[in-house]
């Protein structure tokens, strides 16, 4: 019995297929209690009949849930607040499925017949009358199409084709602005700060005063220009505008020369998007001025202006000068002076600030 | 005036006929039978006596198939109500904590469906929970497949299929993840849009045409809509149908056992039993996801609000599936190049499109890799027990451990919160971890699966541990044992063992001499038929007393 068809190829690897111990054959068959009890037979027959009988009252408990229970009616089961529309409606309906299938399975282990049987293999390969068929068939086709003497009708289809891959591909160049110089210039490289512009709480968009912010202090703030844009360009200029404002001890961080006129006695502010992917980073320590990112865990020291000290992070958090208006207000000197976000391949960002620049 | 409405049987001018009296079929075989006159019925259903074979593993690509048809049925239900629109409204629903908050359309009709909707949100997180069970039970199916070997010759296609499936079903997930823009899809959004930017050459090129411009854009929403609800369901359809063709073509594979070889199949007809049990079985899945919807929360967006770009929720977290490539992101340290004015980010390609990319291609390969290794062209329709193939099993449990490392390091701060330890320190860990652990899992799996085989061939020798202590007359003390069944010594000595490629007249290449003989090398040697009856004459004349141990057995059981 164990010849096998490992047998038959035997070219490579010798796979000993062959047993020391002789196959016995097919295991007899046990019956099962419910085969030869009738007693559990009829047991089993009742239990699955019930089970089916029970589908009918959980299928009208589901309706009367659905047009009883009100949408807003709440239900307190170990002191978890469940929806008690939704936890009854699927209550009622899981329950019946379940009763459908553990009857049919019910059914199926202990009434069903269940002798096993035995059936052929073949092996996947078709037999070789039908390759050779198809082959002789494909032979008296490529005769019949005359492609051999008229080859140029072949080629000339594959090529054309070939070209027609290149409508439906340059069909999708519209898919999405083409990132020219110009057009990154305009998007991904800039955002709404510029010369003058307020900076506002990020909630209630009121300015913030130099002298109202505390060392240790963390404000989450946009432009004021922010509040002129709605839909998809207030979002995308969210995205890109979103900073943070921190106060910290000015004797206790370093500002590099280039940055002296960047901030206000300690205050400095810092694009809030994270340079790794793009999340908003917002977990603050104030002791150490690291700013942490819940994303992926990038670390920002915000007493250096910036720059990475853990994490998967490589440019540091872009820095937007700011300096105070007339009235003490918080008002950017310009845009960031690097992109903020991710970066990206057209850009050599090794230019951003790094530890030891001046 | 009337005719008389009568027919004359006698007329001359009128033929009568009866219906034609055919052998009058059963009852069921009726309606069977008017549809076969019409399409050839029994020709298009084949053998509905089909045979499969029963095991409990064969059940997880069955719990993928019927959680892929429960993803259908709840996913119709809720294109009904869903807008895939990023068009910014003011929320005006039901919801009193969101009245009057801007949002995108598709949060607001998340919002609705979760509220307004009488079993909205039961079968929204009946949809959820399938998707999650669906690339889960495709998961725990894939490995059931490659650790008995199911994937050798002739599934090879079989399981470059199912490969396929895996890969797209994470697609077809994030994709379900990101429609209901909320504060936590918007996130994955924004790092898929940092992924694709990442990408050497075309990054940014490549994120202008997926989000139409910059993120996040209006466009996104319906893209992936359509992504979700016909592209990717459509491949999924049409591969699974593949995938169940070739199942049905090759025969299901069996477990050795006695009576079962290559060349046969022994189990139990489709009609009525597998009509019954796999039937019922996709209601018991079906029922499991809609108790999982009514009792336990998933996804609860209106907690989490509607997407904000400057805002994140700590211990934000992708989908299950999604982990290992987070945690990958999460500890590849900050590599950027720049050459020639350009900047290369590594630090995001690598974990991401690179770690997807080599899972998915390594998977794609290994069957072929082992094909070449043990230079076995043979068909196998009887599946290997993992222990005997160690090095496969040994390197399944290493991609396994991997995989865990990573899925692991998607929560580094989790664990850093819950354990009370530093977050960079777990970050460090792991970064050695991911290298480390799978190379020490790869060794005591080998170990634990020479151990088996070893424990196996004791077994075959000198039977079974009774658990009756008997005490010799001069003091002694062994345990008895109990001789196998036959079946038994069958099914465990049946298995080939693969042996060390050797030039043979063919030439073979040095790389492939050293990879055959590490797969083959440490393998105990299936006990002869020599030896066993060695051993059974040993035992019967010890008479109960425990056989000493063979040259090549370690039993270690000597009192």
């Amino acid at each position: 019995m164990s010849t096998d068809i490992e047998k038959a190829h035997p070219e490579h690897g010798e796979l000993t297929p062959d047993s020391p111990v002789p196959d016995p054959g097919v295991e007899e068959h046990v019956p099962r209690f419910t085969d030869v009890d009738q007693a559990a037979a009829d047991r089993a027959y009742r239990q699955i009949v019930g089970m089916l009988a029970l589908v009918p009252v959980l299928v009208i408990g589901f309706l009367v849930v659905y047009f009883a229970v009100p949408r807003d009616a709440e239900l307190m089961v170990f002191g978890a607040n469940l929806k008690m529309q939704n936890t009854l409606l699927g209550l009622t309906a899981g329950l019946a499925a379940l009763l459908i299938g553990v009857s049919a399975i019910q059914w199926a282990r202990v009434l069903m017949s269940d002798e096993e049987i035995v059936g052929e293999r073949h092996g996947a390969a078709s037999p070789p009358e039908a390759r050779e068929r198809v082959l002789a068939d494909l032979e008296t086709g490529i005769e019949g199409s005359s492609i051999r003497r008229r080859r140029l009708i072949g080629s000339g289809m594959a090529g054309a084709l070939g070209l027609m891959v290149l409508p439906a591909v340059v069909s999708l160049a519209d898919l999405g602005p083409w990132p020219t110089p110009a057009v990154r210039a305009e998007t991904i490289e800039k955002t709404i700060w510029a010369e003058g512009v307020h900076l506002v709480n990020d909630v209630t968009y009121r300015r913030l005063k130099a002298d109202e912010i505390e060392v240790g202090q963390l404000v989450n703030a946009e432009p004021e220009t922010l509040q002129d844009l709605e839909g998809t360009a207030y979002q995308q200029a969210k995205a890109k505008a979103a900073i943070i404002i921190v106060r910290m001890d000015p004797n206790s961080i370093r500002i590099p020369e280039s940055r002296q006129d960047w901030q206000v006695n300690g205050i400095l502010c810092y694009s809030k998007i994270c340079t790794h992917v793009g999340c908003p980073i917002s977990l603050w320590e104030q002791q150490t001025h690291h700013l942490l990112c819940p994303c992926h865990q990038s670390t920002f020291d915000l007493g250096n202006s910036g720059v990475v000290v853990f994490g998967p992070a490589a440019r540091s958090l872009p820095q937007l000068p700011i300096t105070t208006d007339a009235d003490g207000y918080l008002v950017a000197r310009s845009d960031f002076t690097v992109p903020v976000g991710p970066s990206f391949f057209e850009r050599d960002s090794s230019k951003d600030f790094v530890e030891g620049d001046r | 005036m009337a005719k008389p409405a009568q027919i004359n049987p006698s007329s001359p001018a009128m033929e009568v006929r009866t219906p034609p009296q055919e052998e009058s079929p059963s009852k069921l075989a009726a309606p069977a039978k008017w549809v076969d006159d019409r399409i050839g019925l029994a020709k298009l259903l084949g053998n509905i006596r089909k045979i499969f074979p029963d095991h409990w593993s064969f059940l997880l690509g069955e719990i993928a198939l019927y959680s892929f048809v429960i993803l259908l049925i709840t996913g119709i239900f809720l294109t009904i109500w869903f807008k895939p629109s990023m068009t910014e409204v003011e929320y005006a629903g039901t919801y009193q904590l969101m009245r009057g908050v801007p949002m995108s359309e598709a949060f607001a009709s998340t919002l609705s469906l979760s509220f307004d909707i009488r079993g909205g949100l039961l079968v929204r997180q009946i949809h959820h929970w399938a998707a999650m069970l669906f690339v889960a039970a495709m998961t725990a199916h894939m490995l059931r497949v490659f650790f008995t070997g199911a994937f050798r010759k002739p599934r090879e296609l079989n399981w470059l299929i199912g490969v396929g499936l895996l890969s797209i079903g994470l697609i077809e997930g994030f994709a379900g993840y990101s429609l209901p823009d909320d504060l936590l899809s918007g996130t994955g959004l924004r790092f898929v849009d940092g992924l694709v930017r990442s990408i050497p050459l075309i990054g940014t090129w490549a994120e202008f045409f997926v989000f139409g411009g910059e993120f996040p854009g209006d466009l996104i929403i319906p893209r992936l809509y359509m992504v979700h609800i016909l592209l990717v369901p459509g491949l999924l359809l049409g591969l699974i149908s593949a995938h169940m063709a070739l199942l049905v073509y090759h025969k299901h594979t069996q477990w050795p056992g006695p009576g079962r070889t290559q060349r046969n199949i022994q189990g139990y007809p489709f009609f009525p039993i597998y009509v019954a049990k796999a039937g019922g079985f996709f209601f018991i899945v079906f029922a499991v996801t809609i108790l999982m919807g009514a009792f336990m929360q998933i996804n609860p967006v209106w907690i989490f609000g509607p997407y904000n770009p400057a805002q994140v929720t700590a211990g934000s977290q992708p989908d299950w599936y999604m982990g290992f490539v987070e945690g990958a992101i999460r500890i590849i340290p900050n590599w950027e190049w720049h050459l020639w004015g350009t900047t290369w980010s590594w630090n995001i390609f690598l974990p991401g499109v690179g770690l997807m990319g080599l899972l998915f291609t390594s998977l794609a390969l290994y069957p072929f890799i082992e094909a070449w290794i043990t230079g076995d062209t043979s068909e196998h329709h009887l599946l290997d027990r993992p222990r005997n193939a160690p090095v496969r099993t040994g390197l399944g449990v290493a991609g396994m451990a991997a995989y865990g490392m990573f899925w692991l390091s998607g929560g580094n701060d989790i664990l850093a919160t819950q354990f009370h330890v530093s977050l960079n320190a777990v970050t460090y860990f792991m970064r050695a971890a991911v290298f480390v652990v799978p190379v020490l899992a790869f060794i005591v799996t080998k170990r634990i699966c020479l151990s088996l085989q070893r424990a196996d061939r004791d077994r075959v020798l000198h039977g079974s541990e009774s658990g009756v202590i008997v005490r010799s007359p001069d003091g002694g003390y062994s345990e008895a044992h109990q001789p196998l069944s036959q079946g038994e010594a069958y099914t465990l000595t049946r298995h080939p063992q693969p042996a060390a490629l050797v030039p043979n007249g063919k030439k073979v290449g040095r790389l492939r001499q050293r990879l055959s003989h590490w797969y083959a090398a440490g393998q105990v040697p299936k006990p002869t038929a020599a030896e066993i009856a060695e051993a059974a004459h040993h035992a019967a004349v010890e008479d109960g007393h425990d056989a000493p141990a063979l040259e090549g057995g370690d039993s270690g059981d000597t009192p």
